[in-house]
């Protein structure tokens, strides 16, 4: 009898048990939703019709399924592994035997449940949406007038105004950096942008970018980078200056 | 019928059961003696006396409709003899084709509940996730808040339907725990003799 292929029938797989195993290990079937208790029977009766014992089968099966349920004991329980580890053989059998004896009061309890449906099939009554217990208009305690009007002139003052000033953002406008970009240029052919914007804040050293930006379109400088982050170095051109006051109003905030 | 029909007359616990009566028949699931006391703004007592009569009146074999304590509050079904009638109109779609996994979970939430997941898995040694979605559907469990200890997890407990379709007056109704799992002890004593035998 070749264990591996003892052919299955259960909830979460159907085919051979070799398969089984192939999916488990390549993690395409979760084996939480296994119930390996349906593999042993499956074995058993499978031994059962074949009348006659089969050690080498009974010992290959013991290891896989061994296997099988240490896999899949510690996808269970992760965290549990470690401590169970450290505990002796009767603190061990002690815990199993606590764990057999809630599952089997729970399998009774669920026999029971199965039972009671079948007693009571006999009762038909109206369902619902629940919950339909109709709500109730609470009575209010007596209330003075004069106590009333003082808790509602207290809820009826106006909050004071908080102040969001701090959080405001400030934009330059772009025509300053131009100005000074500008007359930077006058003065040398050439600038660092870093150097130039060194010392100002974020948004300052953005809206100089935006400038510098500006510039380039009008033609009035050329760029040059040697590399991603490395600084960038601007040269004057000869070209003609773009048309004052067309900038003059640009900021930040309209781009 | 061992007895005639009482009368409902002027009296005012009669009128009271007739209210309480129309309550009934109005709701669509148990209603507590509370919260008839509160929809009539009437003395729970009394209410109590207004079920007895009502009780006498809609008893299987004496009405088609009949009174019963069922989740904890009071609710009319169909008597037993209209069972067969009922059973050619009516579906019972809450109860079909509950799988032996399901009913092991519902005993689970039903004894320790509220309850999470990893819980049921733990008892079960199979994950729940799907078949307590499917409970959930049904209206037999819900949620009841997280488990603040396993890292949020939800809990879940049984609703009233589940002790409604399974004709439970309450919870307190199901087998004591102890009467259940007659061979654990034998499977305890097993386990210990083959502990003893390793450690020896």
């Amino acid at each position: 009898m070749i264990v591996r292929e003892l052919e299955l029938d259960l909830d979460a797989f159907e085919g051979p048990f070799d398969l089984l195993l192939t999916l488990v290990l390549r993690e395409e079937l979760e084996l939480a939703e296994v119930d390996v208790a349906e593999i042993v029977l499956a074995f058993c009766e499978r031994l059962e019709d074949r009348g006659r014992l089969d050690l080498d089968a009974c010992g290959e099966f013991l290891v896989l399924v061994a296997g099988l349920l240490e896999l899949k004991a510690r996808g269970l329980f992760p965290e549990e592994a470690l401590e169970l580890s450290e505990l002796e053989p009767e603190e061990a059998a002690e815990e199993l035997a606590r764990r057999l004896a809630d599952y089997r009061r729970m399998k009774d309890a669920a026999a029971w449940l199965s039972e009671r449906l079948e007693s009571e099939s006999e009762r038909f009554f109206r369902l619902g949406p629940a919950p339909l217990a109709p709500a109730v208009e609470r009575q209010l305690a007596p209330q003075e007038p004069a106590r009333l009007g003082a808790a509602l002139r207290l809820l009826a003052t106006e909050p004071p105004v908080l102040s969001l000033g701090h959080m405001a953002l400030r934009f330059p406008p772009v025509s300053q950096f131009l100005e000074r970009f500008r007359a930077v240029l006058r003065r040398r052919r050439r600038f660092d942008f870093e150097s130039e914007v060194a010392g100002l804040s974020r948004v300052e050293a953005a809206v100089a970018f935006l400038a510098m930006l500006e510039l380039r379109k009008a033609g009035e400088v050329s760029l040059e980078q040697a590399s991603t982050f490395s600084p960038i170095r601007v040269l004057g051109t000869r070209a003609p200056k773009a048309k004052e006051g067309d900038e003059s109003q640009w900021i930040a905030r309209s781009a | 019928m061992d007895r005639p029909l009482r009368l409902i007359t002027a009296n005012p616990v009669d009128r009271l059961a007739r209210v309480v009566e129309a309550l009934l028949v109005v709701a669509s699931q148990p209603l507590s003696v509370d919260d008839l006391a509160a929809a009539t703004n009437d003395d729970p007592e009394r209410i109590e006396t207004a079920l007895r009569l009502l009780g006498e009146r809609y008893a299987e074999g004496r009405s088609g409709i009949v009174l019963e304590r069922a989740a904890g509050g009071w609710a009319f079904r169909a008597s037993r003899e209209a069972a067969e009638a009922c059973g050619r109109l009516f579906e019972r779609p809450v109860e079909r084709g509950l799988s032996a996994a399901a009913m092991e979970t519902l005993a689970i939430v039903a004894y320790f509940g509220p309850c999470t997941r990893p819980d049921i898995a733990r008892i079960r040694g199979v994950a729940a996730d799907s078949v307590v979605a499917g409970l959930v559907e049904r209206g037999l469990i819900a949620e009841a808040g997280r488990d603040a200890e396993a890292a949020g997890a939800i809990r879940y407990r049984t609703t009233p339907m589940f002790e409604r379709v399974f004709g439970l007056e309450s919870l307190a109704a199901l087998p004591r725990l102890d009467d259940l799992g007659g061979d654990a002890d034998v499977i305890r004593e097993r386990l210990e003799a083959v502990a003893q035998q390793r450690s020896a």
